[in-house]
């Protein structure tokens, strides 16, 4: 643990091109950046905006004030991966996400893993996350978490770590592919001097993985949809291209009508049945009968339809107990318990507030740390010790003693940096990596994912709701 | 489809329409009270205006009076006007939003593009000097949508819903410009068939843009029932009462044999309406009142809307 902290500091943060030391798969870029006129750079970053304004491609953010459908800033320099370090990647991240559906599936059922004293029982068993309702049940193929965005972010040449896993209803891959179509239409010609992995097939493989996880009692071609909560959700406009990409309804909770625990649509030409639904509302407004009764998102009956095996819902009620962030540091051990491998991947050492030892450690090195809610997303509610000052640490030091079992802490990592387009011109910023992993029958997982940028000199919060803005990630092919 | 999918593009297709429609009622309005001036009108050509927009009662909750700055700001503007231009654009995106997978993407660059436009114009483009740029702007941006989901929309039966929501509205909207007529006052001692009269059937056939066609169809100087006729009962007139109707029929029949022959009290309803378009005279309706056939047209295409709804579209 110690180890990995003292490396992070002593380095200063890895320069994804290279530096000093240029790494080969940016020679054409770096030489497109210097040959290209600032000017018509800055011509191209204005297109890039209007494009994905007249696209629609918005962002809406909980906050008042200020524009409701904003944009995530788009970055014109791509980030660049080459095959060797995809294919590393590639398989870390098929053995981890094969590890969390099999623990998944494991709490739900015999509890191995607990009754081996590998992961503490009161940690699942009291966990917000952990949804009694599944127990004894085994959705089809055995999957829990069909969509997983893996956060990695790298800190040296060949060192990687997993920030988070997001088993629940992972967003941002609609970025991910409209910031390839951007890039080629933008710059056709520095795409085309690169052997760049397709990742347009995407949607495809999203539907293949679906249909292959409809309820064994579906006997003809199944009838997938995706469920929004609406088009006031932050993410509307991800479920609506993904949707229109698979060819899928788009529904929301009262499209839907659960007879006989069998869930159907309303259309023009009466109700039809539904047998696979990719659904972006949390576990917790899925049903009003079974979940929170106030729930106006979801729709009556939907779970029974679901344990009755009926209807198979992606991602599975009750995936979010492998991404909670308290069970995060016992993922290495899921790989050695279920798999007898050692994990590919590595984990960011992390301090669990509610182990005395651990908080007493954390209390002490505030100001090197950082300190998350266990139940916290989307960049909120965290304490960044090296940027905060003496009086916020403070104030985060009183929540920690009153309420130690809502927080871990973590090394502060130096996020490796990407050249970047800023007010002052190009300049490193820190980046991170969500790539999806599709869980079927098989696993697949379309080179890349979504790299985000923390636009702010210095930040280490790159989500889109601070401030963050996002990046092509090019897999070269060899 | 869904219900949900269906009914909004229905309404994305009527608002749309409303709004193109809302700008040639006020263009009417505008050129019948800039000529009342100098022919001496009892200048109540605004009054008429709203009336016809259907958007009277509302305005005089809010105004006392119809005054030529009030009344533009809000049939064009006022977002407290769930019918004035721009509510119309906000109403028509937040439909195409809520359904936008239905959309082609030239629907959707055609509407946000309208809509994101709309929302920078500045208050002073408003003004009854500089309103005619607008309301052209708005006849321009409807055309756009028409031809960009005539051109590209897959002939299924998000395309009839469309279809059946523009015809509906379109058909509703020549009903009230040509009842403008009927409220607007003449003066005592000017009749029927005087300058101001004149001026005022010219107007009207220019907001559908008629007026050339009248001359072509009838060689003849403007005359009421004729005028009257081409609007309510000549087929080859695309805005005329029987034009829409012959396509709300076509469509909804498309959408029940789509649906295995499955028909409702709308497929009745409207057939009845048209016939009644098909085998009318101009002479009866004239004889028996223009103004009373036009308001019970009105009412009627209400409550086909209303059935459409019951069979396809409320979920």
């Amino acid at each position: 643990m110690r180890e990995a902290r003292a490396r992070g500091e002593a380095a200063g943060p890895f320069d994804e091109t290279g530096g000093a030391d240029p790494r080969p798969q940016y020679d054409l870029i770096r030489g497109w950046l210097a040959d290209t006129p600032a000017e018509m750079v800055a011509l191209k970053r204005r297109e890039a905006e209007l494009l994905f304004r007249r696209i629609g491609i918005t962002f809406a953010v909980y906050t008042a004030g200020g524009d409701p459908e904003r944009l995530i800033p788009f970055d014109i320099i791509p980030r660049v991966l080459d095959r060797a370090e995809w294919r590393h990647l590639s398989a870390g991240l098929i053995q981890r996400v094969r590890a969390l559906n099999a623990f998944i599936g494991d709490v739900y059922n015999t509890r191995e893993i607990l009754r081996a004293g590998k992961v503490p029982e009161t940690l699942i068993l009291h966990n917000e996350a952990f949804h009694a309702e599944m127990q004894g049940f085994t959705p089809a193929q055995g999957v829990y978490t069909h969509i997983a965005g893996i956060d990695l972010v790298r800190v040296a040449a060949n060192e990687f770590y997993v920030l988070e896993d997001n088993c629940r209803t992972p967003s941002g891959v609609s970025y991910m592919l409209e910031n390839r179509e951007a890039m080629m239409r933008l710059f056709p010609d520095l795409c085309a001097r690169h052997r760049i992995a397709p990742v347009s097939h995407y949607p495809e493989e999203l539907r293949a993985m679906l249909c292959s996880v409809a309820p064994p009692n579906c006997d003809r071609e199944p009838v997938v949809a995706l469920l929004t909560p609406g088009s006031y959700n932050s993410a509307y406009y991800e479920h609506s291209f993904l949707a229109d990409e698979m060819g899928i309804e788009l529904v929301e909770g009262a499209d839907l009508v659960v007879d006989d625990n069998i869930a159907y649509m309303r259309t023009t030409e009466g109700p039809r049945r539904i047998d696979v639904l990719y659904r972006r509302i949390d576990d917790e407004y899925l049903d009003p009968l079974t979940f929170r009764p106030d729930s106006t998102l979801g729709t009556p009956g939907l779970f029974n339809a679901y344990r009755a095996g009926n209807l198979t819902l992606a991602n599975a009620v009750g995936a979010g107990i492998a991404d909670d962030k308290s069970v995060y540091r016992f993922v290495p051990e899921m790989i050695r318990f279920y798999f007898g491998e050692e994990p590919i991947l590595k984990n960011v050492p992390t301090y669990c507030c509610a182990e005395r030892e651990d908080l007493a450690y954390v209390l002490h090195n505030l100001h090197e740390l950082v300190v998350k809610e266990t139940r916290g997303s989307g960049g909120y509610g965290m304490l960044v010790g090296p940027q905060a000052s003496a009086s916020e640490r403070a104030t985060f030091a009183a929540k920690l003693k009153a309420r130690p079992d809502d927080y871990i802490a973590q090394p502060t990592l130096a996020l490796s940096t990407c050249p970047t387009f800023v007010e002052s011109g190009i300049a490193p910023r820190h980046v991170d990596l969500r790539p999806f992993v599709l869980s079927g029958k098989e696993i697949h997982i379309v080179p890349g994912g979504l790299t985000r940028v923390a636009l702010r000199e210095g930040s280490l919060v790159v989500n889109s709701s601070q401030g963050g803005g996002t990046k092509d990630t090019w897999v070269l092919e060899d | 489809m869904l219900s949900r999918t269906a009914d909004s593009l229905y309404w994305l297709a009527r608002y749309i329409e409303r709004a193109e429609n809302i700008a040639r009622i006020v263009q009417v309005g505008h050129r019948m009270a800039s000529t009342a001036g100098s022919l001496g009108s009892p200048g109540n050509e605004w009054h008429s205006t709203l009336v016809a927009a259907g958007c009277e009662p509302g305005f005089y909750a809010k105004h006392g009076e119809a005054r030529t700055t009030a009344v533009i700001d809000y049939l064009v503007r006022d977002p407290d006007n769930p019918s004035s231009i721009l509510s119309c654009f906000e109403t028509a995106r937040r439909n195409a939003r809520a359904v936008r997978t239905a959309l082609t993407a030239d629907m959707w660059d055609a509407l946000n593009e309208t809509w994101l436009r709309a929302r920078d114009i500045r208050p002073d483009a408003f003004t009854p000097e500089r309103v005619s740029d607008f309301l052209d702007w708005v006849k321009e941006r409807s055309l756009l949508f028409n031809g960009a989901y005539a051109n590209t929309m897959l002939r299924n039966d998000a395309y009839y819903f469309t279809r059946l929501g523009t015809f509906l509205e379109r058909a509703d909207n020549t009903a009230r410009i040509l009842d403008v007529k009927y409220h607007v006052l003449l003066p005592q001692d000017e009749g029927v068939g005087g300058a101001i009269d004149y001026s005022q059937w010219q107007a009207i056939l220019r907001s559908v843009s008629a007026l050339r066609s009248y001359h072509w169809v009838y060689h003849d100087r403007l005359q009421p029932w004729l005028i009257a006729e081409l609007l309510i009962l000549r087929r080859e007139m695309p805005r005329s009462l029987i034009s829409c109707f012959e396509q709300v029929t076509y469509y909804l029949d498309l959408v029940a044999s789509d649906y295995g022959g499955k028909r409702g009290e709308c497929h009745r309803l409207a057939g009845e309406m048209h016939a009644r378009l098909r085998y009318g005279q101009i002479a009866k309706i004239m004889q028996s009142g223009l103004h009373e056939f036009l308001t019970e047209h009105i009412d009627r295409s209400m409550v086909l809307g209303n059935a459409i709804g019951t069979l396809y579209l409320d979920y």
